[in-house]
């Protein structure tokens, strides 16, 4: 095993110095305080500037501590932002998949969907932004456990809801579940949610690579599957395809 | 073998795009790059037409190489453009003369006052459909022959040509001053305060009036037909459409028969009605306008209502009082309170446009008091945004001989759930957004395809729209009716709050 990293125990110092009193500092006083060349000082404030745990006062040149920080335990884009940044891919998705395309972020223990394209054949369909579907139930919800953007823990609680026969209920047979969605990168959802539907769904990424939400496809089974029951290739491509374009767009470098 | 794709081209006030579309309406490929704003002078914006020329040069075969295809992939050439934008250049050696002059100049304001007054709006009305405003290029036209020496005389002699910016781009790549065509379309003339909107030519006594020399005006063609091949760019390609960007939009959400319209949402708003053959003049304040015209057709008329500030409201709240750090967030803030709180804000920051042309209003926040939240402000923005297209429809509605049902929409805004809900809500009628977003750019290709015979007729075109969202009106009647009262008390308070000049 490697040791520690030396400029992340750095950049916690420089965080726990910050966060030590009420007052802004300067480079010269951040880097006095710690022992550390000016030069090394600055460019560990510019990255952690750069993810928004710190900031710095445009008049007087000082750093404080960021407002990302303050709310690391919650989600740091905001829905409405999401949806913004990923209409023209839902669009695109929904137009070449011939289904539905939905957003989903997690919201206490559930998944918030937070944007909806319809299936592209003019039937009446409602806008169900804001409503909240099953994490272990839904492709969305099952991508959202996977990556750790939605906690595992109660997931994995007893008595989880059997909406049909196929609903993942059981915690060895959920966790091998998330343990192959994160392998191959995309998630299925095959009768789980209710009979003769299924859908797709793969994570959306922002900077650093952290999974921010997912999006995914639904409809009937037997457009979204193949005559043995798996997802249809091509709508995987697309669906992929689409998450890493967002992604890319949000910042996300490697997908 | 078929041609797969049909080629758009929108020239836009920020940027130039190029996108590749498929006989389903999907998009293939698209390339954009941004061209420079300039602002000379308060109140003066101009464009390098010759930086705008240079960009389509790059984009167009990015958007090839991005679809993997050559020129002989494409079936046909549709542009779109900002309307109004006007510039002039010398046909010689394809220079310009300065810089283009921008919509959103305001340059020709002392001129639009003296016009209002003298001959008066009916004069223009009847003959043009446009009320004097800066926006139109006419005016523009005027105060360049005021400022630039011999301007008039190389225009009557041939030598010096004016156009819109699509005129500029179809010259250049039809030959340039190696005879380049000349031309322009019904939609882009009928902005220009020189046309004629009965007979769609120019306008003999608006030319005398505004003393433009006919040789320096394009040609008008219709909005769809096979105008001429493309020598440059995509040498062999027919070039067979062109509409100014709204009209555009109108025809790429396919509202193809009286009674339908749509509503743009960007920084402003334009919200276009088609009233079919019949050329409606306004009694409510709003534009007569030239929707498109197909080949040999009949045209097809639109009423047009501008909002000046909807979009721009939003960034002044991001930038000028910095309570949201991104536009969507406009949406979480407002989600924070249940209503407004009593408050409304009418964004009259450089007066009121349609229905009201009053520029003597500016912005007002009313119903203050200690209970508002910066979430109410947020409401208040959003809802500013309802109310404005709310009363626009009203104007159409008492216009029109039939009402709207249902208002199809499109640009950035309509990512905004509770907008898009709210607009819905104040109108009572189902709001529609299509699954293309593009919808300028889709309304270019569509009417080149059509031309092309690339996609047989308009029913094809219908069948390629998709609905993507859609919000139904659930807002209880009575509601909707003391809320707009107190939009319209609101209103009232920001009219005439600036005071004509002291006589010295």
């Amino acid at each position: 095993m490697t040791g520690p990293v030396q400029s992340i125990e750095r950049a916690a110092a420089i965080l726990r110095l910050l966060a030590g009193g009420p007052r802004r500092l300067g480079l010269g006083e951040v880097a006095a305080s710690l022992g550390l060349a000016k030069g090394t000082a600055h460019g560990i404030l510019r990255t952690l500037q750069h993810v928004d745990f710190v900031e710095q006062d445009p008049a007087t040149g000082k750093y404080q501590l960021g407002a990302a920080l303050l709310h690391l335990g919650t989600s740091y884009l905001d829905v409405n932002e999401l949806r913004s940044r990923s209409i023209n891919w839902a669009d695109a998705l929904a137009a070449r998949s011939g289904e539905s395309v939905r957003l989903g972020t997690p919201l206490e223990g559930k998944v918030l969907v937070v944007h909806h394209v319809f299936r592209p054949d003019d039937t009446f369909q409602t806008l169900d932004v804001g409503s909240l579907l099953p994490l272990h139930a839904s492709s969305l919800g099952k991508v959202l456990l996977a990556y750790g953007t939605a906690p595992l823990e109660p997931a994995l609680e007893p008595g989880l809801e059997a909406y049909t026969r196929h609903t993942l209920v059981e915690r060895s047979r959920l966790s091998r579940a998330l343990a192959e969605i994160r392998e191959r990168g995309w998630a299925d959802e095959v009768q789980e949610m209710s009979m003769g539907e299924a859908g797709i769904a793969a994570p959306i990424r922002g900077h650093g690579g952290l999974v921010v939400g997912a999006i995914g496809l639904s409809g009937q089974l037997e457009r979204v599957c193949d005559s043995q029951g798996h997802p249809r290739s091509s709508l995987i491509n697309l669906l992929r395809e689409a998450a890493r374009a967002i992604s890319r767009d949000l910042g996300a470098s490697r997908w | 073998m078929v041609a797969r794709y049909v080629m758009s081209i929108d020239q836009g006030t920020n940027s130039t795009r190029c996108i590749l579309f498929d006989h389903h309406g999907r998009l293939a490929s698209v390339a954009q790059r941004e061209h420079q704003q300039h602002f000379p002078r308060p109140g003066w914006v101009e464009h390098d037409a010759v930086e705008i020329w240079r960009n389509l040069q790059r984009i167009v075969p990015e958007t090839l190489s991005g679809a993997g295809v050559g020129a002989e992939d494409i079936a046909a050439i549709g542009l779109a453009n900002q309307r109004e934008t006007t510039v002039l250049w010398d046909r010689a050696t394809g220079a310009p003369l300065g810089r283009a002059i921008v919509w959103q100049d305001t340059r020709t304001e002392p001129l639009v006052t003296a016009l209002r007054s003298d001959p008066g709006d009916e004069f223009f009305l009847a003959r043009c459909g446009l009320p004097p405003s800066t926006y139109f290029s006419a005016l523009r036209l005027g105060w360049l022959f005021d400022q630039v020496d011999g301007l008039r005389r190389r225009a009557e002699n041939g030598e010096v040509l004016c156009g819109t910016m699509e005129s500029w781009l179809i010259w250049n790549m039809t030959g340039g001053p190696d005879g380049g065509l000349h031309i322009t379309d019904a939609t882009n003339a009928s902005r220009t305060m020189l046309m004629n909107i009965r007979t769609l030519t120019w306008d003999e006594e608006l030319l005398a009036f505004f003393g433009v020399p006919r040789p320096m005006l394009p040609e008008i063609r219709s909005s769809a037909e096979h105008y001429g091949t493309a020598r440059s760019l995509l040498p062999g390609v027919r070039i067979t459409a062109a509409l100014g960007d709204q009209q555009a939009a109108l025809f790429g959400q396919t509202c193809f028969s009286p009674g339908e319209a749509k509503c743009t949402y960007g920084t402003g708003s334009f919200l276009l009605l088609n009233t079919g053959s019949d050329l409606v003049r306004s009694r409510h304040g709003l534009l007569s306008t030239v929707a498109y015209k197909i080949g040999e057709q009949p045209p097809v008329y639109a009423l047009e209502g501008s909002i000046a500030v909807t979009g721009s409201l939003v960034q002044w709240f991001r930038d000028r009082l910095g309570l949201i750090s991104s536009a969507p967030e406009i949406e979480t803030l407002a989600r924070t309170v249940e209503d407004n709180g009593g408050c409304y804000i009418v964004p009259a920051f450089s007066g009121l446009f349609a229905p009201h042309w009053r520029s003597d209003a500016r912005g007002v926040m009313v119903g203050l008091t200690s209970y508002i939240t910066k979430g109410h402000l947020a409401r208040a923005v959003l809802e500013a945004t309802g109310w404005q297209t709310r009363e626009v429809v009203d104007a159409m509605n008492a216009d029109s001989s039939v009402p709207l049902k249902q208002l199809k929409v499109d640009g950035g805004m309509t990512a905004d759930n509770l907008l898009m809900q709210f607009v819905a809500d104040v109108l009572d009628v189902p709001v529609v957004r299509p699954m293309v977003a593009e919808t300028v750019s889709l309304g270019a290709a569509y009417a080149a395809g059509l031309a092309a015979g690339y996609w047989p007729d308009l029913e094809v075109l219908r069948r390629n729209w998709h609905r993507a969202a859609q919000w139904i009106p659930d807002m209880d009647p009575a509601r909707r009716e003391a809320e707009y009262e107190n939009w319209k008390r609101a209103v009232e308070r920001s009219l005439g709050w600036v005071k004509p000049p002291r006589p010295p």
